[in-house]
């Protein structure tokens, strides 16, 4: 009992949770919390069975599945939690609280019997139990289930598809594209060359010791903060100092 | 035993208002596996107040279903975005009056 | 079913020929098209003529046989079957039968051998040959035909027939309308005859002569009475008789060769035919027969006095024509006794008006289609042949000893005479006023002075045209005696009318004032437009005159009687049809697109709103659950 009341107390705090969350990433994690809550829920059932396939199928494949989704239509897409719809809150809380009531009103007053309990039918051990009826009375609906998934399988890969308007590029078209382009044809330098610290803001020397803007990431340099504070591990010297030894030896290199 | 049922019913009425209020369809979608969730508990209760498991192979079976429904309705929520770069469940209102 | 009488040999058996050579005819001219412009009037002439030497070969077969077994049946095939049911066609060849084959299939032949020459510059006559030979096959289907359904489909084919043929010139508005009229005319008529035929399904549960002549006894005076009124309006729609008879008259616009054929000699006798052949159905009921014989009696009088006043010549011999079958009709009435002279006065008819019908047909050839007698006058001179022959059909049926008329006329009147005072004077009325009005036409068109357009040159008809009007002629003179002299006729038809029959007294008390009377008539008639001159253009007249002139009303009281009201019931159906059905309607349909209109403001397309009246209602339906427990 002890356990139900934690477990219950958590999950629809996280449902709650889930529903007037705004980033739809914070909601699926507290659904991950509904849904691992009600495996042990499950398991104190005597369903370990369910308890697993809830923990695997829902809060590892379907949940994850979600999270994919999430991060293919972009995290940062938050649900403005402004209604359009006029009345929509007002009439949904009504029936919530008019339907839920009920609900909780109905079993409230209902008189159960007591738990005949699984003792018997887990005799054998409920994955057993289970199996018995999944390949006995219910092999039909379990063959039919094969299907369902294949045919979903099948109808996700036919709406994922993407028609392509033209042919694939081929490497010399692409290779064209650029030199037409008049841009910088080939792979832009890489941050560090020719210096002695390889951190992605320190910048690349070209041949004839100048310092190559393009090896830099723009996100980086538009940042505006300072780089000293960055470089600690340069021995007390700025970012800028840094460069400029480099630069120094560089040069003697050369002569 | 109606404990079970009265959290089943509240977090399946959680989800229905879920369902009602929330715009992402990604969320949508997330509130009705909640709801299924809600009524796998209440046929494990079931089960167990029944003292078969016939209760417990019907969750099974939700759970087999959700699982494809997850798989076809996220990708209908995908294809929708790449058309119109958007996924709330209002910008589809086109079939209407 | 079984039947009694002797089936068809030898060549007999082929008697369905009488039916299929002309039928051919017209679909070889129709189908064939301009192909068949060249030579298909000889074709549809040769046909005719097939028919009648076939059947004048199966009446002299006929006649080789005894009495009571000349009567020969032959089976067809099965028409249609259905439940206890069963409508089989097939041809019955006895005395009445053969009778009207020899009269349809020579007077037919010699009218297409007519109208070669009459039709010969009309661009359309293989189109009119062609009908003529539909006529023809329709018309002997009707006789042949062993049962009402054999019967009633040839009734329709002749009636179609008719309306072709009537409407032949259809670029004339006039004769267009005359066309509908007439079709529409015989319609009334011939729905007395469907409903006669369901009456017959219902009570005998047969369609076959034979079956149903068996079983009249055994069926109700009110269901007699009722079978022989539908079957006379039937014959009354295709005769002419009142109240139907307003067809006729305007039938005229047809070519003349049709009206000689079919609005004369053939056709419009088929009521007489139907009458006497259902002879055993109407002895059964008396108020039947007696309505017959009022109906005779009082279209006789009808058309002698329309007769009288028409001075289109076509039109008076349509007046005559009526009253002609007023007389087989009332003859027909009067049971058994009447029916030899009934279908003597049909044939001796059949010849005598066929001839003056083409005889009008040839004046008209000569007066370029006028067919105003007032523009006629003096004609004797110049068509001798046609005069001649005119003539001796004028005293065919003016009934002057010894021509064909005399015959038969005098019998009808002897039988009306004897059997009630009141029709028998109607007769001698009657044959007073033929005298008179056929005496003014011949008057009128072939003596007297000329009174001609200027521009008319008349001219005798070529010999094609003038041969059948010397045949027909011979007819007028003699088929009234052959027929009825020696009681010829009455015996050879005495299987079908089932009554021995004894020779009249032609000059009995009775047929010497008719002749009296016929003398004065002409004599009359002299007075008035021999010896007096006509003046061209027709005097006001007296008020009988008028009423003559004008059909004795019959349109005017068809119009306000029948159109007239038919035409308030339309529009007060249209009104309603408009205001009250297609106002509700239409209201309904507002109201329910109003309705959707607003309704369908709940389809916001947002699915989250579908979603909350969705679970709403589950609320609801928990609700409901639970208050149903507690």
């Amino acid at each position: 009992m002890v356990t139900f009341w934690i477990l219950a107390v958590v999950s629809v705090a996280a449902a709650l949770g889930m529903i007037f969350q705004k980033k739809a990433v914070y909601s699926a994690l507290l659904l991950a919390i509904v849904m691992l809550c009600l495996a042990a829920l499950y398991a104190v059932q005597d369903a370990p069975f369910l308890a697993l396939v809830q923990v695997i199928v829902y809060t590892g494949a379907v949940l994850m599945l979600f999270l994919f989704v999430l991060m293919l239509v972009g995290v940062s897409t938050t649900d403005s939690l402004v209604e359009t719809i006029s009345g929509q809150r007002l009439w949904a809380g009504i029936a919530g609280l008019g339907f839920g009531g009920l609900l909780v009103f109905g079993f409230g007053s209902a008189v159960f019997s007591e738990d005949v309990g699984l003792a018997a039918a887990n005799a054998e051990g409920n994955v057993v139990g289970l199996a018995r009826l999944i390949f006995g009375r219910y092999v039909f609906a379990f063959e039919v289930t094969s299907a369902l998934l294949i045919t979903a399988a099948l109808g996700a890969m036919v709406l994922a598809h993407k028609e392509r308007a033209r042919p694939k590029a081929t490497q010399r078209e692409l290779s064209e594209e650029r030199f037409k382009s008049g841009t910088h044809p080939g792979n832009l330098p890489a941050s560090g060359t020719y210096a002695r610290h390889n951190a992605v803001d320190m910048p690349a020397l070209l041949p004839d010791g100048s310092v190559s803007e393009l090896s830099l990431n723009p996100v980086l340099t538009g940042r505006g903060d300072d780089p000293a504070e960055r470089h600690t591990d340069l021995g007390g010297v700025s970012e800028a100092e840094a460069i400029e030894e480099d630069l120094k030896a560089v040069q003697e290199t050369q002569q | 035993m109606s404990h079970y049922l009265v959290l089943s019913s509240l977090l399946f009425t959680i989800g229905a208002v879920g369902v009602l209020t929330r715009r992402n369809a990604i969320v949508v979608f997330m509130c009705v596996e909640l709801m299924l969730n809600a009524t796998n508990l209440a046929f494990v209760s079931f089960a167990k107040l029944h003292g078969n498991l016939d209760g417990q192979i019907i969750a099974f079976f939700v759970m087999v279903v959700a699982a494809a429904e997850v798989v076809v309705g996220l990708a209908i929520i995908m294809t929708i975005f790449r058309t119109r770069r958007s996924s709330s469940v209002d910008d589809a209102n086109l079939l209407k009056y | 079913m079984e039947s009694h009488t002797l089936a068809a040999t030898g060549l007999q058996a082929y008697a369905w020929l009488l039916v299929v050579l002309p039928l051919a005819g017209a679909a070889i001219l129709l189908l064939g098209g301009r192909a068949t412009d060249r030579w298909g009037h000889y074709l549809a002439t040769l046909l005719s003529g097939g028919a009648f030497v076939l059947g004048f070969a199966m009446f002299w077969q006929m006649l080789g046989y005894g009495g009571e077994e000349r009567a020969r049946s032959l089976h067809l095939y099965q028409f249609l079957k259905t439940g206890d049911l069963s409508f089989d066609l097939g041809i019955l060849l006895d005395q009445l039968s053969i009778s009207f084959v020899l009269l349809i299939t020579f007077v037919g032949t010699l009218i297409h051998v007519y109208s070669i020459g009459y039709m010969a510059h009309d661009a359309h006559r293989r189109r009119f040959f062609a009908y003529l030979n539909l006529f023809v096959a329709a018309m002997l289907l009707l006789v042949l035909s062993d049962n009402y359904l054999g019967l009633f489909i040839g009734w329709e084919g002749v009636g179609l027939a008719s309306y072709l043929l009537i409407g032949f010139w259809q670029h004339k508005p006039t004769a267009a309308a005359a066309a509908k009229k007439a079709f529409v005319v015989n319609r009334v008529g011939d729905i007395g005859l469907v409903i006669a035929l369901g009456i017959m399904v219902a009570t005998f549960g047969s369609l076959a002569f034979e079956e149903v002549f068996g079983k009249v006894s055994g069926a109700s005076q009110g269901v007699m009475t009722a079978l022989g009124l539908m079957l006379l309006l039937g014959a009354c729609g295709k005769s002419a008789q009142l109240p139907l008879q307003s067809w006729l008259l305007d039938a005229m616009e047809g070519p003349t060769p049709v009206s000689a054929l079919i609005h004369a000699a053939t056709m419009v006798t088929a009521g007489v035919y139907l009458i006497v052949r259902s002879g055993v159905i109407f002895e059964a009921s008396v108020a039947a027969q007696t309505v017959v014989a009022i109906v005779g009696a009082a279209t006789l009088l009808a058309g002698a006095i329309i007769g009288c006043a028409k001075d289109d010549i076509k039109k008076a011999l349509a007046g005559s024509t009526m009253s002609q079958i007023g007389y087989m009709v009332l003859a027909a009435g009067l049971g058994p006794v009447g029916y030899v002279v009934a279908i003597a006065h049909l044939i001796a008819h059949g010849f005598f008006k066929a001839g003056m019908f083409l005889g009008a047909g040839s004046v008209m050839h000569a007066m370029k289609d006028d067919v105003d007698m007032r523009k006629y006058g003096a004609l004797r001179k110049i068509l001798p042949i046609t005069f001649i022959t005119f003539f001796f059909g004028y005293l065919a049926i003016i009934g002057v000893p010894p021509f064909s008329g005399f015959f038969t006329k005098d019998g009808i009147i002897e039988a009306a005479w004897h059997e009630n005072t009141v029709l028998g004077i109607c007769t001698i009325v009657g044959a007073a006023i033929t005298a008179f009005y056929m005496s003014r036409l011949i008057f009128m068109t072939f003596f007297g002075k000329a009174r001609w357009d200027d521009d008319a040159h008349p001219h005798e008809s070529p010999p094609v045209m003038w041969v059948p009007l010397v045949v027909l002629a011979l007819g007028s003179i003699g088929m009234g005696g052959f027929l009825m002299l020696g009681d010829r006729f009455g015996a050879f038809l005495e299987p079908v009318t089932r009554t021995p029959h004894t020779e009249h007294d032609y000059f009995s008390a009775v047929g010497i004032v008719t002749l009296a009377l016929v003398v004065i008539g002409v004599v009359i008639a002299w007075i008035k437009y021999g010896a007096n001159p006509v003046p061209r253009e027709a005097p006001r007249g007296s008020w009988l005159t008028t009423f003559a002139r004008r059909d004795l009303y019959g349109d005017a009281i068809n119009e306000s009687l029948l159109m007239r009201p038919g035409q308030w019931l339309t529009r007060l159906s249209v009104w309603f049809d408009n205001r009250g059905v297609d106002g509700v309607v239409n209201g309904l349909a507002a109201g329910v697109g109003g309705t959707s209109g607003r309704v369908r403001r709940l389809q916001t397309g947002f699915v989250r709103s579908y979603a909350l009246s969705m679970f709403l209602g589950a609320g609801i339906l928990v609700a409901a659950l639970l208050v149903v427990r507690i």
